[in-house]
């Protein structure tokens, strides 16, 4: 089946995205010359896969469900912003927020990725395969972030029970986030979470890190 | 919110076209900021001939004979001028800080849009589409543009809050964010004795850029002195007639997109104001790390 296109230079946006949320929607489909336009493939909920080919703006398939989205360039401020589940892949890098809040499913960024990679995540996946910037999974409750080149500053901080794997060095750890040994369970998973996002490092390379659990209650002695 | 886009060309075959390019960056910023809006443009011929100063007047009931009669009296030399769209533009064969002077001395309630050799200031109170309209800014040329579109959200609309704030000579600065300590800066320069055209707290920013360069300073030292003195969210483009540098603060929550080829290097706020540019889809693009100083300089410029 041939895959149906869109070219965003000749048809609104709106359009665009309202075929995308037709009901019983199947197959493939293409976006083409986003030039950078915001809301891109946003609110999708249906196993389609949809290819864009050049860079979007903010909010790119956010609130994804079911659907497997590529993006062939860059994505702007809040990328994939509280998917539910489905895969969105990034080539090029991403912006601040990408992954926010996500609840399920998988969000690979074969570039870097900017600050607050996976701000307050949910059980979301997100594999970075550059590096992600400052205050990447801050406040993380669930789900794991797995970064191939190295984090900003303030690394996991106030991070709840998200599980983090870092190949490269991040410039600092955030409140109550710390190393965490590597269990033999830790590979498996890590190795499972590479496999899928298309990368073949050996999981012995990295670091764990997650939560020390100090913040979880007020404390009178509390030095944060 | 706020947008501010900046282009530094390399190549001399697109000087002709930097009207162009720069419409199309500012107008697509539009949704960023659409109570006023302002460019800076190094190099137009119509606005600021080579060789003399030029300063931006802004004030509707100017009228540019009047200007350059009043000024080639205190200045005892010709002065030419242009009337483009609420704007005056006068030009002299003197240094800049006379030709400030007499300025400010002939029409001590006029704003000054910026003052300098190769330099013109436009800004006004209306839609970015109207005014790069009434500027006639899709024919400018030249080596240089910056442009912000604006959202107010501390200081009124007005022109004097509009960006630029061009306070130096040949200085430029737009600024998409917010200053929370701007008022103690404020009153630290008004003490040095340094004068504010409005309660703007970008003009803040570009008062203490302006005195760190007077001073002595670089623009990296200067801008480096800034992230370290200014308090809140900022993305600043910073430029000269000839150069260009771009910083963000600490926490980095306000967008820069920077796009860099060998025939130009472009910044806006989003991508979609570069989308046009020629030679884009093989730029090399980054998003700036915070307190980190990018700057260009223009090659072939004599120190």
């Amino acid at each position: 089946m041939s895959a149906t296109t869109f070219d965003l230079a000749a048809v609104p946006l709106r359009e665009v995205n309202r075929a995308l949320h037709a009901p019983g929607l199947a197959g493939a489909y293409v976006v083409d010359h986003p030039a950078g336009a915001h809301n891109v493939a946003v609110g999708l909920d249906a196993p389609v896969s949809v290819s864009v080919n050049g860079h979007v703006g903010y909010y790119a398939a956010g609130m994804n469900q079911q659907a497997e989205v590529t993006i062939h360039g860059n994505a702007g401020t809040g990328l994939a912003e509280n998917m539910m589940s489905g895969s969105v892949h990034v080539t090029g890098s991403a912006s601040q927020s990408a992954g926010a809040t996500g609840r399920g499913g998988l969000l690979v960024i074969d570039g870097d990725a900017g600050a607050r990679c996976g701000i307050s995540l949910k059980g979301l996946d997100i594999v970075v395969g550059g590096s992600v910037g400052h205050m990447s999974a801050f406040m993380a409750q669930r789900g794991r972030l797995v970064v191939r080149g190295d984090a900003g500053e303030a690394l996991g901080d106030s991070i709840y029970e998200a599980r983090l794997y870092l190949r490269g060095t991040a410039r600092s750890l955030g409140a109550d986030c710390v190393e965490k040994p590597m269990g033999a369970e830790h590979l498996a998973e890590l190795a499972g979470l590479l496999r899928a996002a298309g990368y073949d490092d050996d999981p012995a390379s990295y670091r764990r890190f997650g939560s020390a659990r100090t913040l979880y209650h007020f404390h009178a002695a509390n030095t944060y | 919110m706020c947008g501010i886009v900046g282009l530094h060309l390399r190549d001399p075959e697109l000087h002709p076209r930097l009207g162009e390019l720069l419409t199309g960056m500012l107008c697509e910023m539009q949704d960023r900021g659409a109570d006023s809006a302002g460019i800076a443009v190094y190099g137009h011929q119509g606005f600021s001939p080579a060789g003399r100063c030029t300063i931006s007047l802004i004030d509707e009931r100017l009228a540019a004979d009047d200007v350059a009669a009043a000024l080639a009296t205190a200045l005892g030399t010709d002065v030419g001028t242009s009337a483009v769209a609420g704007v005056v533009l006068a030009h002299a064969d003197v240094a800049p800080a006379a030709l400030l002077a007499a300025a400010r001395a002939c029409f001590p309630d006029v704003l000054v849009g910026g003052f300098g050799e190769d330099l013109a200031v436009l800004k006004g109170v209306g839609t970015p589409r109207d005014l790069a309209a009434a500027w006639g800014l899709a024919a400018v040329q030249g080596w240089q543009g910056v442009g912000h579109t604006r959202m107010a959200t501390e200081s009124a609309v007005t022109p004097a809050g509009a960006h630029p704030y061009a306070v130096g000579p040949g200085e430029c600065l737009v600024h998409n964010g917010s200053f929370s300590n701007h008022a103690t800066i404020r009153r630290e320069l008004r003490a040095a004795g340094i004068a504010f055209d409005s309660e703007n707290d970008t003009e803040v920013g570009a008062r203490f850029v302006a005195h760190r360069l007077a001073q002595g300073d670089d623009v990296a030292t200067a801008l480096t002195t800034l992230t370290q003195t200014f308090d809140g969210f900022y993305t600043l483009l910073v430029s000269d007639r000839d150069s260009f540098a771009v910083v963000r603060d600490a926490i980095a929550c306000k967008p820069a997109v920077i796009a860099e080829t060998d025939a130009w290097v472009a910044m806006a706020s989003e991508y979609r104001a570069l989308a046009h540019l020629p030679g884009v889809e093989d730029a090399r693009l980054w998003e700036p790390e915070p307190e980190v100083i990018y700057a260009w300089t223009r090659a072939g410029v004599p120190a």
